[in-house]
């Protein structure tokens, strides 16, 4: 089966500083994919490349067979790549409905910016979606709560529902349970990967807690110093002795959030 | 509900227009000159949703007299259908270029390069020997598809004009408001990179809107150059672009209604200072402008939606 993502030899400097090298990552059509790795690894930074973020100094990604490098992060979220923030990224002054309804808006018809003014917002098909998605991310109780006034994990929540509104094939979540009490991770985490099950999207996410990767994750990507280190089932990469001596032994908080740039 | 406001909108609309030839000429010129800033200030209206103020739109306004002006001298053409198509033109033209490079822009830059753009205008238009420099020039009394009233009888047309020209710009407004891309206006302000990652470029959504913008402001431009028979380069002067600022802050970006009213109650609360007090006028508008961001925040436009909801809530 061809690889929905294929990633080979990535590069990323900054000046003097390497942030990614040699990058060779195959990732098969629906696997459930966790990426591990101590801050400053590169783990964000190849987050960034796939999602057009931030483009690579060489090396290339395709899509779906397609050569995705360097293009821009609007083209290729279009194209089906998708992906959610650390700090979740959404519209504080809306609703939860209104931001739901916004995204649904935008996912449903790639359009010019004219087209756009000439669409009314609500129609019935996204409307529907958008109680769908609602619904599919257990946000009913929010519904009509300003975004701003959410819980830190409802926010994550409702970031990662926009992300998925426009039916990626692939979805990255860069560290979906970051500033989360341990007590509420599990919970949405279970969540959002029934939600993504569902809709059948590839998912690559960034964990720093060990547990919630052994638990969700089909395959473990651990970077360390800007590359992949280690490359397997949760149970191989976690019992890695590079791995434990590099990232989950010691530089890195098992459980408990730490939030970094 | 959206049908309950063009109901009303329309009676109102009906009213303002039969009532027309019984008011005093100067109150239907204030009124004319009214509904020109208003179509200025729904362009406001609708970047201040995104987040952005622009101080230069009297450059739009300037654009759109001046070619309401100019074509009239050059041609011979009178007609004013023909003059505000034009005016349009040239400032949805102007607006799409500077476009490029306003639509980068946020915040105060956006707001301080909207100005000098402006400004520039203001010193061509100063210097410009053949358009009267700071004088300006006059402008011929325009006519409709051949009617060519006179006097009184003209004022009235204008006043009619205007108020035709101000319903479909309040009813265009009002169905971008509710397009996909007017509802990204708050979107735009809150978060952009959210917006970019849905797959849309909010760049270009500003893009759009300083146009429609533009557009608004060189028809505003346009009537107010009609009804006063006169353009200078005044109309481009920052003062010019901070009154209409003035009076979006004094409606609100709630709503297209809220444009109108703030309008007229801004240029009757400037003639009423300039006859109490000609010498200080600018106090009381100064005054009135502090009120209004003590006490409505979110300007006339929250009265309405503010009773709507405590009649809401009350409902419950």
């Amino acid at each position: 089966m061809n690889p929905v993502i294929s990633v080979r030899d990535l590069q990323k400097t900054f000046g003097s500083v390497v942030a990614a090298r040699d990058i060779n990552v195959d990732i098969p059509a629906l696997q459930t994919v966790g990426i591990i790795g101590a801050n400053g690894a590169g783990k964000t930074t190849f987050v960034n490349m796939i999602t057009g973020h931030i483009k690579p100094t060489s090396g290339t990604i395709s899509f779906a067979g397609k050569d995705v490098t360097g293009l821009p992060s609007r083209t290729i979220c279009r194209m089906g790549i998708s992906r959610s923030f650390q700090v979740a990224q959404i519209f504080p002054s809306l609703t939860v409905y209104e931001n739901m309804c916004a995204a649904a808006a935008i996912a449903r018809t790639n359009a010019s910016v004219f087209r756009y003014a000439l669409m009314p917002l609500l129609n019935e098909a996204a409307v529907s979606e958008t109680e769908e998605a609602i619904d599919l991310f257990q946000l009913s109780k929010y519904r009509d709560a300003p975004a701003a006034t959410l819980p830190q994990g409802v926010r994550k929540l409702l970031d990662i529902a926009m992300a998925v509104a426009g039916r990626p094939q692939v979805l990255l979540l860069d560290e979906p349970t970051s500033g989360i009490s341990v007590e509420e991770k599990y919970d949405l985490m279970e969540i959002v990967m029934a939600a993504l099950k569902s809709r059948k999207v590839t998912v690559l996410f960034v964990e720093h807690d060990m547990e919630l990767v052994d638990r969700f994750a089909e395959r473990v990507l651990a970077f360390y110093d800007g590359t992949v280190i280690s490359d397997g089932s949760p149970a191989e990469v976690l019992g890695d002795p590079r791995v434990q001596e590099l990232i989950t032994g010691h530089a890195l908080p098992r459980s408990g959030s730490v939030a970094h740039a | 509900m959206a049908g309950g406001k063009h109901i009303l909108g329309g009676l109102l609309f009906v009213a303002a227009a039969a009532v027309g030839p019984f008011l005093p000429a100067w109150l239907i010129s204030l009124l004319t000159i009214a509904l020109a800033s208003a179509l200025v200030v729904l362009g406001l209206v609708l970047l201040w949703r995104a987040g952005l103020v622009s101080f230069g739109q009297a450059l739009y306004y300037a654009i759109g007299a001046y070619a309401v002006a100019l074509m009239m001298r050059w041609t011979g053409i009178h007609d004013a259908f023909l003059a505000v198509i034009i005016a349009a033109f040239a400032a949805a033209l102007t607006a799409f270029f500077v476009g490029f490079l306003l639509a980068r822009y946020r915040e105060i830059f956006f707001a301080m390069l909207s100005l000098a753009l402006s400004m520039i205008l203001y010193g061509v238009l100063v210097k410009t020997e053949a358009l009267g420099s700071t004088d300006g020039f006059n402008v011929s009394t325009p006519t409709f598809l051949g009617y060519a009233p006179h006097g009184f009888e003209l004022t009235v047309a204008l006043y009619w004009y205007a108020l035709a020209l101000g319903a479909i710009a309040a009813v265009i407004v009002g169905a971008y408001m509710r397009s996909v891309a007017g509802a990204l206006a708050v979107p735009v302000r809150d978060n952009e990179i959210r917006v970019e990652y849905l797959g849309v470029s909010a760049t270009r959504l500003i893009h759009l809107k300083l146009v429609i913008a533009g557009t608004l402001g060189g028809v505003g431009g346009a009537i107010a150059a009609m009804s006063i028979s006169h353009v200078d380069p005044a109309m481009s002067y920052w003062t010019t672009s901070g009154g209409f600022v003035f009076i979006t802050i004094l409606a609100g970006a709630g709503s297209v209604a809220a444009a109108f009213i703030g309008s007229i109650l801004f240029e009757l609360v400037r003639t009423a200072s300039v006859a109490l007090m000609p010498g200080t006028w600018q106090l009381i508008l100064g005054t009135v402008l502090l009120l209004t961001i003590l006490f409505l925040p979110d300007g006339l436009g929250s009265l309405f939606t503010r009773r709507r909801k405590v009649a809401g809530e009350s409902a419950q």
